[in-house]
């Protein structure tokens, strides 16, 4: 497998808080990569980093090979490389089949295209990733009045309608009624083998993340602690450490 | 077929106004104009977020620039505003129609490209700061256009009057401004319903996810304004033949008459939807008049009570307020009480 994200040495500071100190890592192409580290690590500093939302101290990113760290948000999304928010955003105002159309790949369209209607292919794969997300009951339903739970799915229903090439997810089992999440495991890892999709994700829940990542990296006070396999990490006495606070 | 109907008793009702109420022609034709700024307006406040209070400067522009081009096409531009011109330039019947319609399309084309230059640097500005800047905007722009002496300064441009019968000009100027309206109505309702239209209401519900789900949207942003201002270019260019003589501050750049106007009426008719902007602004222009007649002297007072109450009470508008009170009319689809189900 080859690397598709690669962040070499980067530092980010906020005044005086350093939330990443000299992170290096790397997110596999076709793989599951895993983010933990305990609340305050650094981790959705880290992904913001990354997606561009802020512009980074020190260091490099890299997306297929492409210097990516000056780029501003758009033109990050639009390379492929997409993420979801730890507080799901989806448009409220808005029924599920709207929401999944608005989430068609634009940077996949020339100017003019936007000014044409959707296509009945379009609706179609509206409707067919509604169903994989198991909402395609709901899609008419005007989205604001889904439960957390569910609009955690229907924004994840949005991205893979982006088709992108790395998704990443910013805790995605956070807030979902724990009888779903077995429910979400099993989507996630199909978006990755059937629709071919990368994943990074940021997951506190120990038993989703190590049940589905090929890699896991940890965080701890803005600094890398360990990476490794899930098996590594768990036997690894510092993340067993950093997570009951014994520093 | 209801809806076919319904469309073309309106398009004939719209053609028969000014023969039914031939009295109220002006008054017809000012009214296509407030319909016409409210939509334009709405396009950016209502369906993309951005409430600009600079939309006024697209009006005044074209004002000058339809005037500009009109006189240019004939007689030199500089001599003829001059303030102490002794001899009489004149229009022949065909230099005034060409000029006309050459001119009121020139301003719509020139207000679009000015969106695009402006936009670019105010789109930057979110919320209130987006509102102020382009308020700015056309503040500046008046004062400039003020004391320019090219384009006749502070006492504005007279342009020719309308060749031949008055109460035909004035037939001449309603189906204009209707034309204008009814293009923009339908351009509108196709533009609405395609993807474009979807990601402009994206970048108003939430631009940051918009962003982040890689949508162009500054483009969109530009192409929007660009969009409106073509409009309201237009209008204000067939404004400045209507009028006659126009100056700066009180006509062209009115930031506080019809520069606000239109957001009353956009806010009375309910933001963001279609019909909104058209209902409200047939509603401000009947309140407006009502008011101004057997109100007079107490005209502003109650212009300022109705914008209170309907932005402290009544923000959604009517199809707001509709839309609320009878989703189902809409097609939107509220979860239904599990009690409900169980009943049926």
């Amino acid at each position: 497998m080859s690397t598709i994200i690669d962040v070499q040495g980067v530092s980010k500071s906020y005044g005086g808080v350093l939330a990443n100190t000299d992170i290096s890592m790397q997110v596999e192409k076709g793989g599951i990569t895993g983010l933990i580290g305990p609340n305050g690590s650094g981790k959705t500093t880290l992904f913001n980093s990354i997606v561009g939302y802020h512009p980074i101290d020190e260091g490099s990113i890299r997306f297929e090979g492409k210097e990516i760290s000056k780029l501003p948000v758009q033109s990050i999304a639009r390379l492929g490389l997409l993420r979801t928010f730890q507080q799901t955003r989806i448009y409220g105002a808005m029924n599920g089949v709207e929401n999944m159309l608005i989430s068609m790949p634009h940077r996949k369209m020339r100017f003019m295209d936007s000014f044409g209607k959707n296509s009945k292919a379009d609706y179609e794969r509206a409707d067919m990733l509604l169903d994989f997300v198991g909402l395609y009951e709901k899609r008419f339903l005007k989205s604001g009045s889904l439960s957390f739970g569910q609009q955690k799915l229907l924004e994840f229903a949005m991205a893979l309608m982006n088709e992108p090439t790395v998704l990443l997810l910013d805790e995605p089992t956070a807030g979902i009624n724990p009888t779903l999440i077995n429910g979400l495991i099993d989507r996630l890892k199909r978006a990755n083998t059937e629709f071919g999709i990368t994943l990074f994700i940021i997951e506190h829940n120990m038993r989703v993340i190590m049940n589905m990542a090929d890699k896991i990296y940890c965080l701890a006070h803005g600094k890398m602690l360990a990476s490794g396999t899930p098996g590594e990490i768990q036997g690894d006495q510092r993340v067993v450490d950093a997570y009951l606070g014994a520093h | 077929m209801k809806k076919t109907i319904f469309y073309v008793l309106l398009l004939i009702f719209i053609t028969a106004a000014p023969f039914m109420f031939p009295a109220f022609r002006t008054q017809l034709a000012t009214l296509w104009l407030m319909i016409v700024v409210s939509m334009t307006w709405d396009m950016t406040g209502g369906q993309m977020g951005y409430n600009s209070l600079g939309n006024i400067f697209f009006y005044g522009t074209g004002m000058y620039v339809a005037a500009i081009i009109c006189i240019g096409l004939v007689h030199d531009v500089g001599i003829y505003n001059d303030a102490s011109r002794s001899e009489i330039m004149k229009f022949t019947d065909t230099q005034y129609f060409v000029g006309a319609i050459v001119g009121i399309i020139g301003a719509g084309i020139f207000c679009a490209i000015t969106a695009v230059i402006i936009g670019y640097v105010t789109f930057g500005l979110r919320g209130p700061y987006f509102a102020i800047g382009t308020l700015g905007v056309a503040i500046a722009a008046g004062e400039l256009v003020a004391n320019w002496e090219w384009v006749g300064g502070g006492q504005g441009i007279a342009l020719p009057v309308y060749p031949g019968d008055l109460d035909n000009g004035k037939l001449f100027f309603y189906f204009l401004f209707a034309v204008s309206g009814v293009v923009l109505f339908i351009f509108l309702k196709w533009l609405y319903g395609t993807r474009f239209g979807a990601a402009v209401n994206a970048i108003r519900d939430d631009e940051e996810k918009a962003e982040a789900m890689g949508i162009h949207t500054l483009r969109y942003k530009l192409t929007m304004w660009a969009l409106a201002a073509f409009f309201v270019g237009i209008v204000g260019g067939i404004s400045a033949f209507q009028l006659i003589h126009f100056e700066p501050l009180e006509t062209a750049y009115q930031t506080i008459n019809l520069g606000i106007f239109m957001v009353v009426c956009v806010l009375l008719g309910g933001k963001g939807t279609l019909w909104g902007p058209i209902v409200g602004a047939i509603l401000f222009h009947v309140i407006k008049e009502v008011t101004w007649n057997y109100l007079l002297g107490w005209q502003w007072v109650a212009l300022g009570a109705l914008i209170v109450v309907t932005v402290v009470y009544f923000q959604d508008g009517l199809m707001g307020w509709l839309m609320h009170k009878k989703p189902e009319w809409f097609g939107v689809r509220i979860e239904k009480k599990e009690s409900v189900g169980e009943a049926s």
